[in-house]
């Protein structure tokens, strides 16, 4: 079945410099393998387009039930260069949770 | 068992919640970060204009607030709050407080030393760019090393009420009272990444109990009256997040878990001054209402570089905002954006970059955001940021105009045209260890 990442996870996104993360969390353990199967780092980057034009690396939490993504250059030059209204990318976290998965 | 309490998350946090910590139930240690990563080029600013200044200006008066609680229940208060000046920040605190001890840790700050240290060989190249920092020295506003734990348990260990750390790290605030209290030692990596973590957990202030949390937010009780967190430390490193009784807000596993995802990188190299923390050895359980108890953690040992933040003038930024209504919101504003760039080019202006947005329909998301069909309004905002003060200047003057001479039901222009910004940016680089000696001195 499809439904949004947001049914299955939550996740909070912070800034460093011009990278942004995004911590997505399987609500329950048994949804962990689901997130580590559908949500790739190519999808990742997929998913945000022009927002983020470096690479997204990720790592992987299972004791927590949890991925780490690293976004590079996805601030337009992050903390006070950045333009954007988001520009400690407080609402990636939500943005990801968009993302359509296959439970 | 020690309690250990976080009551600012940033220098602008709830100015009720340290107090509130101190007032609603027990802790023993109160600490209190101050500082994100432009904080220092703002202090380093206000110093150059008074030389009494340079330190977070909300920090003293809270002490005078609270120096008779914190006296009578033997409260020690754990601040980054020094920034470039803490020996002007401890004559202030004694100033308002003068029964409080106070104690001041010093030698992060090495922007007297930056000509010395690159003819010495330390180039303190951009860890993101790899330029050296010879390219901006001119510009250099500020430059400190990112200072551990250890140093600050020494000023815990004068008999200080207050201890002022210029730029320690955010967890060194929550480690040091452990390693004061515990008598850890300097090559224990385990248990100071464990408490390296319990600081990562609670340097955020209440984004560990329920604040900026995604999890059923609706029913979270009380945000009116949130409580701040309290690490209850044990001396074999394992520890309890909660916080005071009758507070609002939720302390469960899935929060923590959001907090330490928070602002992180490679999970197994979390590096700070005094080890590496291993975050994929991190065990949660719950223990009882808004407690949670974590234990398992690895560390490593510390690195022989140290984090130099550093600050530099980059040039000027200003940012305009203008509101379409329906109908056609989204295509007026985009035909506004397009006049303003062309209006832009045949003034022959050049920027580093021209940003725009369509606040309510992509700002967030961008492309991820779902389509708004014919939204009520939207509203463009453009940025622009270059070295040249006077093509910024010169940008702030073309929004308003529009409102007559472009696209229909242009308004949200009452503020006149935007302000043009300074930008100062940040340049992390790094440095050996062997160059940063810290000294404490208790401030009579």
């Amino acid at each position: 079945m499809k439904v949004p990442l947001s049914t299955i996870a939550h996740a909070r996104s912070g800034d460093k410099g011009d990278t942004v993360n995004i911590g997505i969390i399987a609500y329950r353990a048994e949804d962990y393998p689901a997130l580590v199967r559908e949500v790739t780092a190519e999808r990742v980057k997929a998913h945000f387009g022009d927002l983020c034009k470096g690479e997204v690396i990720r790592y992987e939490l299972p004791n927590l039930g949890a991925l780490n993504f690293l976004l590079h250059e996805a601030l337009g030059g992050g903390g006070t260069l950045s333009l954007r209204v988001d520009a400690q990318g407080k609402t990636f976290s939500a943005a990801l949770l968009r993302l359509e998965v296959q439970t | 068992m020690i309690r250990i309490a976080n009551g600012q998350g940033f220098w602008g946090d709830w100015l009720e919640a340290p107090v509130r910590l101190v007032e609603d139930g027990p802790i023993d240690y109160l600490a209190l970060d101050y500082l994100a990563e432009i904080t220092m080029s703002i202090v380093q600013k206000q110093k150059q204009a008074d030389a009494n200044l340079g330190y977070a200006r909300d920090f003293p008066p809270l002490m005078g607030r609270l120096a008779a609680r914190i006296r009578e229940r033997g409260v020690k208060v754990v601040a980054n709050a020094g920034g470039v000046n803490p020996v002007a920040c401890a004559r202030e605190v004694r100033r308002l407080a003068p029964h409080l001890r106070v104690a001041i840790v010093e030698g992060d700050d090495v922007f007297a030393r930056i000509d010395h240290l690159i003819a010495n060989g330390h180039a303190m190249a951009n860890m993101e760019t790899g330029e050296p920092l010879a390219a901006i020295r001119s510009r250099i506003l500020s430059a400190n090393a990112y200072i551990g734990a250890f140093p600050v348990a020494e000023a815990l260990a004068t008999g200080a009420d207050v201890v002022i750390a210029g730029r320690c790290t955010d967890t060194a605030l929550t480690l040091a009272p452990m390693i004061h209290a515990f008598g850890w030692r300097e090559d224990q990596w385990d248990l100071l990444a464990a408490g390296t973590i319990a600081g990562h957990i609670i340097e955020c202030g209440a984004q560990c109990t329920g604040g900026n949390c995604q999890v059923d937010w609706k029913s979270i009780p009380d945000f009116a009256n949130i409580g701040y967190p309290i690490v209850e430390a044990q001396p074999d490193g394992t520890f309890v997040v909660t916080k005071h009784q009758g507070t609002g807000g939720r302390v469960t596993c899935d929060v923590v878990k959001e907090q330490l995802l928070y602002e992180l990188g490679d999970p197994k190299n979390y590096i700070t001054p005094d080890c590496v923390a291993d975050f994929t050895t991190i065990q949660l359980a719950a223990d009882g209402a808004d407690r949670v108890r974590v234990s398992g953690i690895r560390g490593a040992p510390r690195p022989a570089m140290l984090k130099v933040s550093i600050s530099y003038d980059w040039g000027y930024k200003a940012i305009g905002t203008l509101v379409y209504s329906w109908p056609d919101a989204l295509e007026k504003a985009r035909a506004a954006d397009g006049i303003v760039r062309e209006r832009l080019q045949r003034l022959g202006l050049h920027f580093e970059e021209i940003y725009t947005e369509y606040f309510g329909v992509n700002a967030c998301h961008g492309t991820a955001a779902a389509v708004v069909a014919d939204p009520a309004e939207v509203q463009l905002r453009i940025g622009v940021r270059g070295t040249d003060r006077k093509s910024v200047d010169r940008f702030t003057r073309e929004l308003v105009p529009l409102v007559l001479n472009g696209p229909p039901t242009a308004t949200g222009f009452g503020d006149g045209r935007p302000p043009v910004r300074e930008v100062v940016a940040y340049w992390p680089a790094l440095l050996a260890r062997e160059e940063i000696r810290t000294r404490v001195e208790v401030v009579e």
